[in-house]
């Protein structure tokens, strides 16, 4: 990783919290869990204009775990598709920024999620206007591992391979937090089944998330071992923390703990 | 009209617009593929079978229309609107998408196969969406019709396909209401089908008849302007009532009592025929005349004697 993306990922790790501090709102751990996805996707991987998000040939990234929205709030505001100032009004009762992403408010959230099991049918109809238009742009979707006990999952896995869909990739944040209630197992094997391209990586490893995005005939799924809570130690793997925000005399901890 | 019945036309008006509109596309959910096979050989990019998944059907069809495309989606109703009704709220109304939802299997037209392919819930179901557009063709030229006018309008609307039609078609328009007659004992609010069995008795009794084929956005402004007397029966080919709501709001400080003649809130456990259905739930041509007939020689009671009734010891808890 490089050494600007460290201190990035630091302060940005540190604004997530303040936010959600202040706005006594936000999944913070589900958050932290994807940001190491969300920086290699936004810095190297899709092609994006935050000044034109709407262009036709944009490539599309759709955030099916919606929950993960500070996540995405703080990546998109890093990358210019909105002033990082507008972060403070995160779940303000006039803010673009909710508790889950609405794509009628946020510019480059292509979708609006929170119910899970949503967006990645979106992501497999998006990549398959793509195709419908002979559009080269590519469809980029993160669903949880908890979003995966819905059968719409697997659904839209079916109809992605029928469809040949090799213009999308799904990246699965397996950070196992309901393996307490579903165990998924091998989600590489379940995929392949499904007729997908399947690989594991480290998603905490920016040379292993850039290099799994390889062009593939088939859809590619992505299963990113992840830590929930990722980078912020007494968040890390702990459950109590999955809807709670930290009180203001909280904060200063968690930050004092940041990677 | 189409011989073939709504099915057929549907098949007919989309196939001329697949060939007018390149970013219309069709998603059946395996059903009514042999009726659109030259369109499958036409258009087999933007034409799929998409299988029998229709929660997912619903999310794909609306990153399609996210993306540019106009989807209409077809299947059974029950199917459709109760198991993907989540889709259809989110992904959706929620997110101001346009598409389109085509149902077959209206209420109980496959009476014989049982309360799992019934569906007269879906209107009122429906209704309760913020940006939902429902059509209620009844017949297969007011559904041509409809369809054309509406279907690239950029909102979610529902197309609801009977097996049954109309005697006759009339001049529809969506988003308006029809006045078929005028009268001065009641006012008649028919939608759609649910016009075939009154239509034998329309001269027979003294009432304005407006019949409407758009459900939402209800025509407030035609039934307040034509509405007589204070009393109202409304026909509806889905669960009875679902319409009362929108008949009070429109007639807001004006008195006024609502009738409903429509299906019963249960499970229709007998199979038959629809026409049997019709029978046994007293919406037979003979039934509703009979039905009518008491209403319209019962006394609509006004809040004088509901002040006498709330006196009595009887009433009073």
């Amino acid at each position: 990783m490089k050494l600007d993306s460290q201190s990035k990922l630091r302060a940005l790790r540190r604004k997530m919290i303040e936010v959600a501090s202040s706005a006594k709102e936000g999944h913070l751990p589900s958050s932290l869990s994807i940001l190491d996805l969300l920086w290699v996707l936004y810095s190297e991987i899709l092609q994006i204009d935050p000044k034109n998000p709407t262009a036709h040939n944009r490539d599309r990234f759709i955030l099916s775990k919606g929950h993960a929205s500070l996540g995405l709030y703080a990546v998109l505001s890093e990358f210019g598709f909105f002033d990082v100032s507008e972060l403070s009004t995160f779940g303000k009762f006039s803010s673009r920024l909710g508790g889950h992403p609405d794509t009628t408010k946020v510019p480059g959230a292509e979708a609006s999620t929170g119910s899970l099991g949503h967006g990645f049918p979106m992501a497999v109809g998006a990549a398959l206007a793509m195709k419908i238009q002979k559009n080269p742009a590519k469809v980029f979707c993160i669903v949880g591992d908890g979003e995966c006990n819905e059968g719409s999952i697997w659904e839209s896995a079916l109809i992605a391979t029928h469809h040949k869909l090799d213009n999308l990739t799904c990246i699965v944040d397996f950070n196992h937090s309901t393996d307490r209630a579903l165990q998924l197992g091998d989600l590489v094997k379940k995929f392949e089944s499904f007729g997908w391209n399947a690989i594991s990586i480290n998603g905490h490893d920016h040379e292993e998330i850039r290099s799994a995005f390889t062009q593939s005939e088939k859809p590619l799924a992505i299963i990113a071992e992840t830590i929930k809570g990722y980078g912020c130690k007494s968040l890390e793997n702990n459950p109590s923390w999955h809807h709670r925000s930290p009180s203001s005399e909280e904060v200063e901890g968690l930050i004092k703990e940041l990677r | 009209m189409s011989k073939g019945g709504m099915r057929k036309q549907f098949v007919l008006t989309v196939e001329s617009l697949l060939e007018k509109n390149p970013e219309l596309s069709l998603l059946l959910g395996d059903i009514g593929v042999f009726g659109f096979k030259e369109a499958f050989k036409k258009y087999s990019d933007r034409v799929l079978n998409i299988g029998i998944l229709e929660q997912s059907t619903i999310g794909v069809a609306a990153g399609m229309a996210k993306n540019g495309l106009i989807p209409i989606v077809h299947t059974i109703a029950p199917f459709l609107v109760e198991r993907a009704f989540e889709q259809i709220k989110t992904d959706f109304c929620y997110q101001n998408l346009g598409g389109n939802f085509v149902t077959v299997g209206a209420s109980y037209d496959y009476a014989a196969l049982g309360c799992t392919h019934h569906c007269p819930g879906d209107i009122e179901l429906l209704q309760t969406l913020p940006r939902m557009q429902i059509v209620v063709p009844g017949t297969s030229e007011e559904l041509d019709q409809l369809f054309r006018e509406t279907y690239s309008n950029g909102s979610p609307t529902y197309f609801r396909l009977s097996e049954r039609e109309n005697p006759i078609s009339h001049p529809v328009k969506f988003g308006k209401a029809q006045v078929l007659k005028r009268g001065s004992e009641a006012t008649f609010v028919v939608v759609g089908p649910a016009l075939k069995n009154l239509w034998p008795l329309i001269q027979s009794f003294d009432a304005t008849v407006l019949y409407y084929t758009t459900v939402a956005p209800f025509d407030r402004e035609t039934l307040k302007k034509n509405a007589v007397s204070s009393k109202f029966i409304l026909f509806e080919p889905s669960y009875e009532g679902g319409l009362s709501r929108e008949i009070s709001q429109a007639m807001e400080m004006r008195a006024h009592s609502i009738s409903t003649i429509g299906v019963p809130r249960k499970f229709l456990t007998n199979y038959g025929t629809a026409e049997e259905q019709d029978q046994a739930l007293q919406l037979s041509t003979d039934a509703l005349k009979n039905r009518i007939e008491k209403i319209l020689d019962s006394k609509v009671l006004d809040s004088r004697h509901e002040a006498d009734l709330n006196k009595s010891p009887e009433v009073v808890q």
